[in-house]
């Protein structure tokens, strides 16, 4: 049986800008991999990759997600086989709200998915259930996605429509900046929440705020476009204590 | 005007598009999938004047009509004015010169009375309606929306007149209440626009050939939205519509309009004119669906669209605009209001969209004459393709309009690198205690936009239809119901092909 998700040496690149040079990373179903590193170690850049950015080119290797070939697979269809990204710098969709925005999202998927569009009731149930645990009131339903919301906020409802969406693979990136600690235990008891056996996380972050909430089943560090090590979460530690340039 | 409730986001269809869900709703949507699905024409022995423009065609049309002396004068005068004017040609846009000779003035549906039910309709009518999906008898029971079908030029049918009647409302086609209501029609007509006002509205003043004719009485408020739907069908048939609204004092009307017309290779006039009277504290909210061929991608074909729209607003009145602009190959329109009594209101919301070779020049009016008038203009723009958006306004405060105020906002979006969108706004202001303010933006969906919404799993036309039609929602949100869903879809159509 192949992995969740297998990256073999990835390289891609943004205009002539080597950022990825030759990640290797497999995660297991049903674990939380935290992946950290520097600012500019390529973190975020795998995140977009693996989602299907367009900014970024891919010049080598190669990403399996449950044996698909991602790399073939445009954005949506990456995201409505079910990998989900929960953005750092969140953008904005003047005009549109979260719930327009959710209900063509979760119907977009189950349509892939050959499953009936839910109905209103439906969607409205689905949705409110989540909206109540992660403190999402209406008014932030009503409002344009992202628009005139705080950083904290934003983040609160990047996680929110992950649990909404309920991807099988869910790429958390740099979650943990910007976010006061009820906050943080929010986005943590969220994912703590959904962890199951047939899905995984992958939280990106340079230090350990959120992992204090969340602990990793494997910690990988990235340095300089690559994977230099992969440990259990006594990593974590290792890293607050002593640095990145130890590894 | 009829309560239409919706739970927060209980329609929105799989792009996040708000839909409803009436049955009539979603025969229009079966229909608007996917391209321009209407353009299909039926054969109906026209009668028909011959081709070209005269004094004989002007008295042609009349005697057909069996109008009385005054309306022929009035016609002949327009004819005679006419052809003294210059086709003018300011509009940002081109177009090969339009040969008025080469064109049909008057064809009506082969009948010799008009129906007294549904079921009298030439069967061929009812079926182009059933494709556009308007089917008359289900709108009758399903909707309550009370239709005055304008079939080429000569109206079909009308439904509701009689509960309408109870209530002393009169709506019917305007040749009808030249007959039934020849004092009104005679007192109003041209009264807001009149005949010497433009070249277009000259033209439609001396060959007008059907229309809607409206009159609310004092205090009454409208208790359904009056519709009228209008289609251009006949071959190389000129359609010159008439619509005539009288809102009398502390009444309230909300009125729809329409368009759709089949698939052509010619290039058609269209020059309408639509004159309201809105008398003191009346309300009158007037919306539009523009859904004109377009011409199809290379620019071949499409409607020409000259229209000349005006209210005119009392004291204490109010007149709102609101139009989604899809269609047609050249667009030439701006509603406007004469805000002639103290406090009277005036609004103008619309969204100009335009792709391939279409050309919009879209704008108002607001001319303040009244104390302390105020007007409202929201305008988006959005352009794909190699299409032109032109936005196009004025803003005037008189020396009477004491601490008028008005407030502009011009949005545009551009769609591809190969557009055009413009914004001329005129402001005059010749009264030192009215304001005038405008802001103007102009975008283009980011790449970052996209992927976001990508990500969530909505493909690239879907996203864009989502992100469009957010750009568009403080217009739409002020259409009725039925109508939003119409226009959103419209606009995902009209959208079809631009994303790369």
């Amino acid at each position: 049986m192949s992995a969740f998700l297998e990256i073999k040496d990835l390289h891609a690149k943004v205009g002539d800008k080597e950022i990825l040079k030759g990640v290797n990373l497999t995660i297991e179903s049903g674990k939380v991999m935290a992946i950290m590193g520097p600012n500019g170690c390529g973190k975020s850049t795998l995140s977009a990759v693996i989602t299907g950015n367009p900014t970024y080119q891919v010049t080598g290797g190669s990403i399996l997600f449950k044996g698909k070939d991602l790399l073939k697979m445009t954005p949506d269809e990456r995201a409505n086989a079910g990998v989900f990204l929960a953005f750092q710098r969140p953008t904005e969709l003047p005009g549109v709200s979260m719930a327009q925005l959710l209900k063509a999202a979760l119907n977009a998927k189950r349509t892939f998915l050959k499953e009936k569009p839910l109905d209103a009731v439906q969607f409205m149930k689905h949705l409110k259930v989540r909206a109540t645990a992660l403190g999402i009131t209406d008014e932030m339903l009503k409002r344009s996605v992202n628009v005139g919301f705080s950083g904290g906020e934003k983040k609160r409802l990047e996680t929110f429509q992950m649990a909404v969406l309920e991807p099988d693979f869910c790429i958390l990136d740099e979650m943990d900046s910007g976010l006061d600690v009820d906050a943080l235990k929010v986005v943590g008891g969220a994912i703590s929440v959904m962890r199951e056996e047939k899905r995984s996380f992958m939280i990106i972050t340079h230090h350990d705020d959120l992992l204090r909430y969340v602990a990793p089943d494997k910690v990988a560090i990235m340095r300089d476009g690559k994977i230099l090590q992969v440990g259990d979460k006594e990593l974590v530690a290792k890293v607050e204590e002593k640095g990145y340039d130890n590894f | 005007m009829q309560e239409k409730k919706c739970f927060f986001l209980t329609f929105f269809n799989k792009s996040g598009i708000f839909i409803g869900m009436n049955k009539k709703n979603a025969d229009i949507l079966k229909i608007l999938k996917g391209g321009y699905k209407e353009g299909f024409s039926i054969d109906i022995s026209a009668v028909q004047a011959p081709k070209g423009l005269s004094e004989e065609i002007v008295r042609f049309i009349s005697a057909q009509k069996n109008e009385p002396n005054w309306l022929l004068d009035f016609r002949l005068k327009a004819f005679r004015q006419w052809q003294k004017m210059p086709e003018p040609h300011w509009l940002k846009g081109e177009y090969a010169p339009i040969d008025y000779q080469d064109i049909y003035y008057y064809s009506a549906p082969d009948r010799k009375e008009k129906p007294k039910s549904l079921d009298e309709i030439d069967p061929k009518i009812r079926e182009t309606y059933d494709k556009l999906g308007i089917p008359l008898k289900e709108q009758e029971v399903l909707s309550g929306v009370a239709v005055d079908a304008v079939f080429d030029s000569v109206s079909v049918a009308t439904t509701y007149s009689k509960a309408l009647k109870e209530k002393g409302i009169l709506f019917c086609p305007i040749s009808e209440a030249v007959r039934e209501y020849p004092d009104l029609v005679k007192e109003y007509l041209g009264s807001v626009v009149p005949y010497t006002d433009n070249f277009f509205a000259c033209l439609n003043s001396a060959v007008f050939s059907d229309g809607s004719f409206v009159y609310i009485p004092k205090g009454v408020k409208c208790p359904m939205e009056l519709s009228s739907y209008f289609r251009i069908n006949a071959k190389n048939t000129g359609q010159f519509e008439r619509t005539l609204i009288i809102a009398e004092e502390d009444s309230v009307l909300s009125y729809l309009e329409g368009c759709t017309a089949p698939q052509r290779d010619e290039n058609q006039l269209h020059a309408a004119i639509v004159e309201i009277i809105v008398k003191d504290r009346a309300d009158v909210k007037y919306s539009t669906v523009q859904n004109w061929y377009p011409g199809d991608e290379n620019g071949k074909g499409g409607i020409y669209n000259f229209v000349t729209k005006r209210g005119l607003v009392l004291n204490d009145a109010h007149l709102s605009w609101t139009q989604v602009e899809t269609g047609s190959a050249i667009t030439w329109k701006y509603p406007s209001c004469i805000l002639k009594g103290d406090n009277a209101k005036g609004e103008f919301y619309s969204v100009a969209m335009t792709n391939h070779y279409q050309q919009a020049d879209t704008g108002t009016k607001m001319i303040h004459l009244g104390k302390n008038t105020t007007s409202t203009i929201v305008s988006k723009g959005i352009s794909a393709g190699k299409s032109s958006n032109t936005y196009r306004g004025l803003v005037r405060m008189s020396g009477t309009a004491q601490n008028a105020r008005n407030i502009s906002r011009c949005d545009s979006l551009l769609i591809g690198g190969n557009c055009g969108a413009h914004t001329i706004p005129v402001m005059k202001n010749e009264n030192k205690t009215a304001i005038i303010e405008h802001e103007a933006t102009t975008s283009k969906i980011s790449e970052e936009q996209l992927f976001y919404a990508q990500q969530r799993g909505l493909n690239k036309e879907e996203a864009v239809s989502l992100i469009v039609n957010g750009f568009c929602r403080e217009v739409m949100k002020r259409l009725p119901l039925e109508f939003a869903i119409e226009a959103q879809k419209l606009i995902g159509i009209q959208l079809e092909g631009s994303v790369g």
